[in-house]
Formats: C-alpha cells, structure tokens, sequence
C-alpha cells in the first residue's frame, strides 16, 4: 500500500513495523515529530512498546543500552546537538555490543545555533563504530529502519539510519508501505544470548584490563585490545551481512539492490559526482542536463558511510577520470570528510581518478541546482588537477576573512 | 513498620563473594552486602563508575552474584528506568531493579537523570552510598562532602560550602520512599532496602559509608565512625513515607539526650584537621539548633 507522508512519519512507521519494545526520547528540531508520532503510537496501542519521555539525549540511550542490556528491542531519535550531548553514550552502546537503532535527522551543530540541515552532527560520530545508513528519500528512510534492527541483531553492533533534516524529515512524498507479516518474517524477535537474568546472573560492562586473563573456570578471556579489535572485524563483516540482508529484502520487498553505493548514470561516465543522502538525488537533474550536453558524467549516493564500503566505492569509481565530492560536512582544518575517506580508498589503484571536494548547505544554506551545474561543469574542465583545499558553494563572504 | 530484621533473622543467604576488591573496613562493603541480602535474588544492579565498580572485580571475574549493568557516570538513574522498561515490555515486573551510586555520582553528575526518574516516577530503587568525596578517583571533594573537609581538591583551607542535602533535593519530588540510612547500622538499613522493595515507585536511600583511606582513620573504627556521625547528631537517619517523617530508632533514642560533642566525631579523623575552634563551635550550635527544632 502506498502512502503519502513525511519522512519523520516513515522513519515512525518503520519503527512500529519493526515491533520495537522501548523507546526513549527527547525532542530536538528536527527530530520531533518523529517522536511524537511514536508516543501517539503507544498512546494509542497501535504499538505495544514502553515509551520513555526521558529529561536529556544522555538519558535517551542509557534507557536504551540498559533496556537493550536487558533484552528488549531498543530506539531512540535525535538530530544535532542533541546527538552529541549522547556522545559518550553513544561509544558504550557499541563497545557492550547492543542492536540500538537510533535514527539522525541532520541538522547543523552550533554555535552559532541553526536549525536547518547540514551533515556535520553524523559525520563528526563516523569514528565512534556505530554503523551509519543514510537514506535519500522517503522510501529508503522507512526500509532503512527495518533493514538496520535485522543488521543491528544480526552482527551485535548498532545502526545509525541518518536523514535530512527538512529536506526529507518535513517534506512528504510517496512511499510503500511493507506489510507487518512480511516484516514480522523478516525480522524476528531480538533474543539475546546473554542478558541481564536474574536466573542466569552477569556482570556486564566489567572493568577490563590491558591484557587477557583467566576466567574462574581458567579460560582465558580477552583484554580490552582484543575486545576492540574483535568490534572493528566485525564491523568489516558486517559490510556481506548487510549485503545478504538488503539482498532478502529486496527477494520479499522487491527494494534494494544497491545497499552501499547508488548509481545513476555512472556506467560509462567519465566523471562521477558523489554525495550523502538527498543531495545525491538533487544532482541527478544536473547530471541529465549535463548529459544533454554530451558530458558523460554520472552520481553516486552512498548509502553506507561507515563501515566504509570500499570496495563497492572503488568499483563504482574505477577507471574515472574525475571524481567531484559535495558534502555538507567538514573535518574543520582539514577536508570533507568523505573526501577523505574516497581519496584513501582510491589510493591503492593504479590508474587512480582525480577528486575534487565541495563544502556547500551548511547550516541550511539553499543549494541551488545551478551552483551545482556551475560547479560541476568546472570541475569537468580541470579534471587534471586534485585539489586538497575543498572550494566552497554559495558563499557570500560580506567582507575579507583574516585568518 | 514490619518486624526489626536482628543478627538472629538475617538472612545467611549471600550474594557478594567473600573476597572483593574494596579496601579494608570499607564502609560501602559493608552495606552492599547487607542490601543485597535484602534485595534478594530476583534483582538487577546498575552501577557507574565509582568505588562499587573496583569492589565488583575485573573482568572476567565478578565479585557479586546478582545480574549487573556497569553504566555511564551520569546515566545510573536513567539506565535503571531502561531496565525496568525491559522488564515490563517482558512481563517480569517482579525483578527489583536497583541502582546503587556514589554521592558524587549522584549529587553531582547523575542529578539530573536521577531528577527526571523521579519526577516520572519511574519504579526503581535508588541506593545513593556516601563516603563523602570522590573515592574512586582519589578523594576529590563532592556535593556531599561536608564543609571543612580536607579533600585532594580542598587540600588547604578544607571545603569552604556545605554539604548539599540530597535526600531533601530527592523527597521535594514527592516520591513515595526517601530513607536515609549508615553502614554503623546495617539491619537498619537492611529493613530500608527491604521496605523499599514492597513499595512501587521511585525510592531512594541514601546511606553514609564511612572510609578510611578517604576520611582518615583506622579500618577497625569503620563502625566507630559512622556511629559517631548518628550519635552526635550530624548525619540523621530517617524515612519519609509517602510524605511523613519519622527518625528511625539509631537518631529517635538521641531525642531529648545529651549528644556527644561533634567535636568528638572531626576528631576521630584526618580530614577535619584544618578545622578551627571557632568552626567547631560554629557546627555545634548548627546541630543544637537543628536538635531543639
Ligand atoms: C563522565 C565521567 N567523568 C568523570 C569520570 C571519572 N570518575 C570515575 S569514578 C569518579 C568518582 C566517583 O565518586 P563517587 O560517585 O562519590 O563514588 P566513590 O568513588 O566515592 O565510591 C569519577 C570522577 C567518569 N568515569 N566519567
Ligand atoms: S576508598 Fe573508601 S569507599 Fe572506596 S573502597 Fe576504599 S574504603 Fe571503600
Ligand atoms: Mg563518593
């Protein structure tokens, strides 16, 4: 069935479908109306869940590590700064392991304040080791959410789906609307191996050294180290878990193919502009009218930022001659940082593509489709020359800027 | 008030292994042992980082045999809401879910979780152990530490502000159980923490636990100590259900007595001896006051 809606609204159905047993949140711009369709689920029983109206974010995820800890589905909302005050919570749901689903709805970070959409509050968590989906239209934002509880239980490690604030969270769109049966089939219930079980006691979340040691039965058992290296293998498998599980979805759903990178004319492009999210979608309009022209250009969405996709990055980008990266993110004294990340993973090839980086819509700056023709016919100009200073898109600077 | 629990009835079940990481006389090893005698079995912990984390061991052993969630600093009250929230959506209701944290964990850091869970009234039992300073990290002074103290951060001139009154913070939310309770006294404390089990809501206990290395003195005068703080009139212990006080018998008996004078307790420890005469005497008449009130 299909459904008009907002993409808060979708990420809320995608919730509910997924039979989530606690939900904890706070309202942040523009997170709310997701959480407040989820409390009106609940209040109205068309979700069995413990709905938490905790008093900070910190508190948004502890309810949802212990409750996670304990054995039950676990959600939570944010965007903003709202993301970074869970920071700290953020590194413990992953280091105890815990399939916590929590979906950012980005926005810009202040100060100075802003409400409006930017990527940074996501991006500056990509090191944390959460897995980070990003979707780029409403479809994908309420599969994402069923897809990332299968991927969260399957590989014990928990999943960021991010989307762009007002681009996507307030503007309504089409959207199919997956039946509960076929969810229910799906995505089983989250039963853990270990939880906290009054019948069955642990201590979890133990002071660990730096080195292994036995256990009382004289096993030994891992240190810190080879707990966190454990958790970086696991994240590099779960790249074929997600793999398999976007394949089963798309077998019940007929969604999904692409669960890492989206192209769209790329096949015999000799350029690829690359993008997160919604503006990944903006420049296939560009690209058509480039195309008319004769540039045979292409774009690419990355729907996965970490773990970091790279070989379907680099088979996506092999034997291109330029490739041209907006983000709406910045690691501030350096570069975009999925810039970055693509530069890196083109490293290793021979005949490597040059990369051009764009910094453009932060805190909400309009992104007109013509700056990014403008940009992009440029970049096809000089596609000799890697530019590791990013250009900025749109900027009006009143006066000059000492540094 | 049930039957008093007396050394003849207490339960011989235990739950903390005998061998544990706290030092010697440590007042919190007294009183976490005596609580979860009288939490039970069907119990879940959560604990932040605090001395309670280095009693309970390095993994992968663990000192204590009750299902356990070592949490963030300021998240112990939220993260006690989370677990109730599972054990409801799984229909086990019955599990007493109970946190227990430091005074700087709680006067401090984890105030405003422990606030929000109270304002919701959220069904979890909140056990606050004040040793009276940051512990854990070497004796930095707390909310809770009282004035005068001689702390790694008050090194000199002792604390200069008084002890925040946290069971006073807690019972303004109008919960149904706000205790306070000494680990001088522990079957007192032991029929607190098994009262609280009986009431639904949020409930709180704060206990003082004296410590030796942080408060100095010897580890035999653990008992010496906290008894001395109750009896001088210092730290009161008492309830307030469903809104109504009532001195529990250790502060009810000093009632109309002659207390010994609270110079008697500074004395008996290192950390009040940048404490001049006048202050003594300043306290004194503080705690007379609060005595003829
Ligand atoms: C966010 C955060 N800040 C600081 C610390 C460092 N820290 C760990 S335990 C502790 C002191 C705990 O004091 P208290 O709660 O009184 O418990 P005690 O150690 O005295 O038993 C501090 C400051 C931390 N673990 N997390
Ligand atoms: S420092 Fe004090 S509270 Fe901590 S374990 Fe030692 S005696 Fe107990
Ligand atoms: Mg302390």
């Amino acid at each position: 069935m299909h459904i008009i809606e907002s993409g808060n609204v979708a990420a809320a159905t995608g919730v509910k479908l997924s039979r989530v047993q606690v939900i904890a949140a706070y309202p942040i711009t523009p997170q709310t109306p997701l959480t407040e369709k989820l409390s009106e689920f609940v209040e109205s029983e068309q979700l069995t869940a413990q709905y938490i109206p905790v008093e900070s974010e910190h508190s948004a995820m502890a309810v949802c590590i212990a409750a996670s800890t304990a054995g039950t589905r676990a959600f939570t909302a944010t965007s903003a700064n709202g993301l970074l005050y869970m920071n700290e919570q953020l590194h413990w749901a992953v280091g105890a392991r815990l399939p916590i689903v929590t979906c950012v709805v980005n926005r810009g970070i202040g100060a100075p304040w802003t409400v409006w959409n930017d990527q940074q509050d996501s991006m500056a968590q990509r090191d944390v080791g959460w897995i980070q989906l990003y979707a780029s239209d409403h479809q994908q934002i309420i599969d994402s959410v069923i897809k990332a509880f299968r991927l969260a239980q399957t590989v014990s490690i928990p999943v960021m789906v991010c989307y762009d604030g007002y681009l996507l969270s307030h503007t309504y769109m089409p959207f199919d609307l997956p039946e509960q049966s076929e969810v229910d089939a799906f995505l089983p219930p989250f039963v853990p191996k270990h939880f906290l079980d009054p019948e069955n006691p642990g201590n979890f979340n133990t002071v660990t050294l730096p080195d292994v040691r036995p256990g009382v039965d004289g096993t030994m058992r891992p240190g810190y180290i080879e707990i966190r290296h454990n958790l970086h293998q696991d994240l590099r498998a779960a790249l074929d878990s997600y793999a398999e599980i976007d394949r089963e979805f798309e077998q019940r759903f007929g969604r999904g193919g692409s669960p890492f990178v989206e192209q769209y004319r790329c096949d015999d492009a000799r350029f690829v502009a690359v993008a997160v999210g919604s503006l990944s979608y903006q420049l296939r309009d560009v690209i058509d009218t480039m195309r008319e022209d004769g540039i045979a250009i292409g774009v690419m969405g990355v729907q996965m930022y970490r773990p970091f996709p790279d070989q379907a990055v680099a088979s996506a980008l092999a034997g291109k001659e330029c490739v041209i990266v907006f983000e709406k993110a910045l690691s501030y004294g350096n570069q975009g940082p999925l810039y970055s990340d693509i530069k890196s993973t083109l490293y290793r090839m021979d005949d490597r593509p040059i990369i051009h980086n764009y910094i453009l819509g932060l805190g909400g700056r309009e992104i007109k489709t013509q700056q990014l023709l403008d940009a992009l016919t440029e970049s096809c100009a000089r596609p000799a020359a890697i530019e590791d200073t990013p250009r900025w898109i749109g900027l009006k600077l009143q006066e000059e800027h000492h540094g | 008030m049930a039957e008093k629990t007396t050394i003849l009835n207490l339960t011989e079940e235990e739950f903390v292994h005998s061998g544990n990481r706290a030092c010697t006389g440590c007042g919190l090893s007294i009183v976490y042992r005596i609580g979860l005698k009288a939490l039970g079995k069907n119990s879940v912990l959560v604990v932040p980082p605090s001395c309670l984390t280095v009693l309970q061991g390095l993994y992968p052993v663990a000192s204590t045999k009750l299902p356990c969630v070592n949490v963030t600093f300021a998240s112990t009250a939220a993260a006690a809401t989370g677990v109730r929230s599972a054990m409801m959506a799984l229909g086990k209701d019955d599990v007493n879910v109970v946190a227990w944290a430091g005074d700087g964990g709680t006067s401090d850091i984890g105030i405003q979780a422990l606030s929000g869970a109270c304002e919701r009234g959220d069904n979890i039992i909140y056990i606050c152990y004040d040793n009276e300073a940051y512990m854990n990290t070497g004796v930095q002074r707390s909310g809770t530490t009282p004035q005068g103290v001689l702390t790694t951060t008050t090194p000199i001139k002792g604390k200069l502000q008084v002890k925040k009154d946290v069971p006073a913070i807690i019972a303004a939310h109008g919960i149904p159980y706000v205790a306070t309770a000494s680990a001088a006294f522990p079957l007192d404390f032991y029929d607190k923490v098994k009262k609280a089990t009986t009431i639904h809501g949020p409930k709180y206990i704060h206990v003082h636990t004296p410590c030796p290395p942080g408060w100095g003195f010897d580890t035999r005068y653990t008992i010496k100590v906290g008894k001395l703080a109750v009896e001088t009139g210092l730290f009161d212990l008492y309830e307030i259900e469903n809104g109504s006080f009532s001195l529990s018998a250790p502060s009810q008996r000093l009632v109309g007595k002659k207390r010994p004078p609270v110079s008697d307790y500074f004395a008996a420890q290192g950390r009040f001896k940048s404490l001049d005469t006048d202050m003594v005497n300043t306290i004194q008449q503080q705690v007379d006051a609060k005595w003829a009130a």
